[in-house]
């Protein structure tokens, strides 16, 4: 059903610089449709700088930034609208906007993208499918500053996925919620996989996130998740694991290469189920 | 050896890339009417009380010493005359513009500073809309229709302060005091009153977006870009005022 080898994102030695800081240093990588790319790095190892060059959010110093085999390199902003719009982020601090409600948050790239520019009773109805899909279809009218912590990261993900790209960045969604707030989030991350076949990058600090994401698919006749055969899963094969260190990418590999790893550093990432 | 002139040229030039690439987005569109309405609400009904409290007290004061003054010539009837015309030419658009950069380029400094420092500038531009069409160029349009309108209002109500000093304490009779403040005034002064708002306006605006735009640094980013947006507005509009001012003193007709 789905080809493997079509690549949705590619970045050729990408290079970012802010004055004299390299935040991403001559980065080469390749996802394909359908996978899931979990990032572990430390603070300011360059992560989300990564993931905003893949929309062309920041400007590269050097390289270039292929997003469905399209060049995006050097594309001026108005056309880069049409490419962002087959593409979904949800920011690490949600970045929903204050001075919105929920529903308006959610609504903005669908009357906005100029592309998809959807009729506001068309908007209407996927805003209420994207909230109930991230469950707080009960938050319609509430602004951002009403929300707990995880119920913004919720509705930035119902933002995200309110368009249907077939592309979605996660920029650290689990970062800093309890446990069990941030594993909802993960089952939203899997079920959204697993429901419309997305290709996603996530950047995360917990190892559990990308151990979920390799290991469990989303049922949808029960709504829960479910553990798949540890190596040999289609989930399995198709999770990468990708370590950043000071700008550079210093691993790719899948989990059992990961866990097999003896570099400190990526230990570090790696917490060995037992 | 010049290096140190380096930051602000290039402040400078940045400051006219987005007073051109905002002016380029507001001619291409799309236009966000709707944002420039509340941007006029905001800038404009919000600044009116306290534009009109400086504008009164700063024609009341000015009677109060004028009339003092023109007392020791025995030409205090003159001193309507003498408010109108620093009202209208000077007073009036400086100081209107002064109130509003510390209203409204403060306003919108820290709440697009707020916005970068959050991400919801880049999600601005994730989810379809460029920043500049969206946050800069209705407030740049808002405040060019409301400063100038502003100024006008401030400007009567500086006369009429002066009316209430010339008429409580120096027993001007009203119809002395209002004519020779209206004769006082020719098309010219007129226009140097409405042409200075105009130009000060892009001013508060786009220095308060300039700021708010490249702040950097989390929340003691924010309010260093408020004060730096506060700062620089107000000093531009004493600069300002002074050169336009030379401009239609140097070409006045004898």
């Amino acid at each position: 059903m789905e080809a493997p080898s079509e690549s949705v994102l590619r970045f050729e030695s990408v290079t970012v610089r802010f004055d004299e800081v390299t935040a991403v240093d001559n980065v080469s990588l390749d996802v394909s449709r359908g996978q899931t790319c979990i990032f572990f790095g430390a603070a300011g190892s360059g992560k989300s700088v990564l993931m905003k060059a893949a929309m062309g959010l920041v400007p590269l110093a050097s390289g270039r930034v292929y997003l469905f085999d399209e060049d995006i390199t050097d594309l001026p902003e108005e056309d880069l609208f049409e490419v962002r719009s087959r593409v979904g982020m949800a920011f690490q601090e949600s970045a929903l906007f204050d001075s919105m409600t929920i529903a308006q948050n959610v609504a903005y790239p669908l009357l906005n993208q100029p592309s998809i520019n959807a009729k506001p009773d068309d908007a209407r109805a996927r805003v209420k499918e994207a909230l109930e899909f991230v469950e707080l279809g009960g938050t319609l009218d509430k602004f951002p500053s009403e929300l707990s912590g995880g119920m913004r990261r919720r509705a930035a993900i119902a933002r995200a996925v309110a368009t249907k790209p077939p592309l979605l960045l996660y920029d650290s969604p689990t970062a800093g919620l309890d446990p069990i707030t941030a594993e909802t989030i993960m089952a939203l991350i899997i079920k959204e996989r697993d429901l419309e076949n997305t290709t996603a990058l996530v950047i995360t600090h917990r190892y559990q996130d990308g151990n979920l994401v390799a290991n469990f698919r989303y049922n949808s006749d029960n709504g829960t998740l479910e553990l798949q055969h540890h190596g040999t899963s289609k989930e399995a094969k198709s999770t990468r694991f990708l370590v950043m260190r000071d700008g550079r990418l210093i691993f790719n590999g899948n989990q059992d290469e990961i866990e097999a790893s003896e570099d400190p550093y990526i230990r570090k990432f790696v917490k060995h189920p037992d | 050896m010049l290096d140190f002139l380096k930051g602000p040229i290039e402040a400078i030039q940045d400051f006219f890339i987005l007073f051109g690439n905002t002016v380029r987005g507001f001619v291409k569109g799309p236009r966000y009417w709707d944002d420039v309405l509340i941007q006029m609400d905001n800038i404009g009904v919000g600044s009116f009380w306290i534009t009109s409290m400086t504008g009164f007290f700063s024609g009341a004061v000015m009677a109060l010493q004028m009339g003092f003054a023109l007392a020791q010539y025995g030409q205090t009837g003159r001193t309507g005359q003498v408010v109108s015309i620093i009202l209208v030419r000077e007073l009036g658009p400086a100081l209107t513009a002064i109130m509003v950069a510390g209203r409204n380029s403060s306003g919108i400094a820290s709440e697009l500073g707020s916005m970068k420092v959050t991400e919801q500038i880049d999600a601005m531009r994730a989810l379809g809309t460029d920043p500049i069409h969206k946050l800069v160029a209705p407030r740049m349009i808002a405040t060019a229709a409301m400063l100038p309108a502003l100024t006008v209002i401030a400007d009567f109500i500086g006369m009429f302060g002066g009316f209430i000093i010339g008429y409580f304490i120096y027993a001007l009779p009203p119809a002395q005091y209002w004519s020779t403040t209206w004769k006082a005034l020719v098309w010219r002064d007129v226009a140097e009153g409405l042409l200075k708002p105009f130009i000060f306006s892009f001013v508060v605006s786009l220095v308060g977006c300039y700021y708010g735009l490249r702040t950097t640094g989390g929340t003691q980013g924010v309010g260093r870009a408020t004060t730096q947006a506060v700062v620089t507005a107000s000093v531009l509009i004493f600069v300002l005022t002074f050169f336009i001012t030379k401009i239609f003193v140097g070409t006045a007709p004898h």
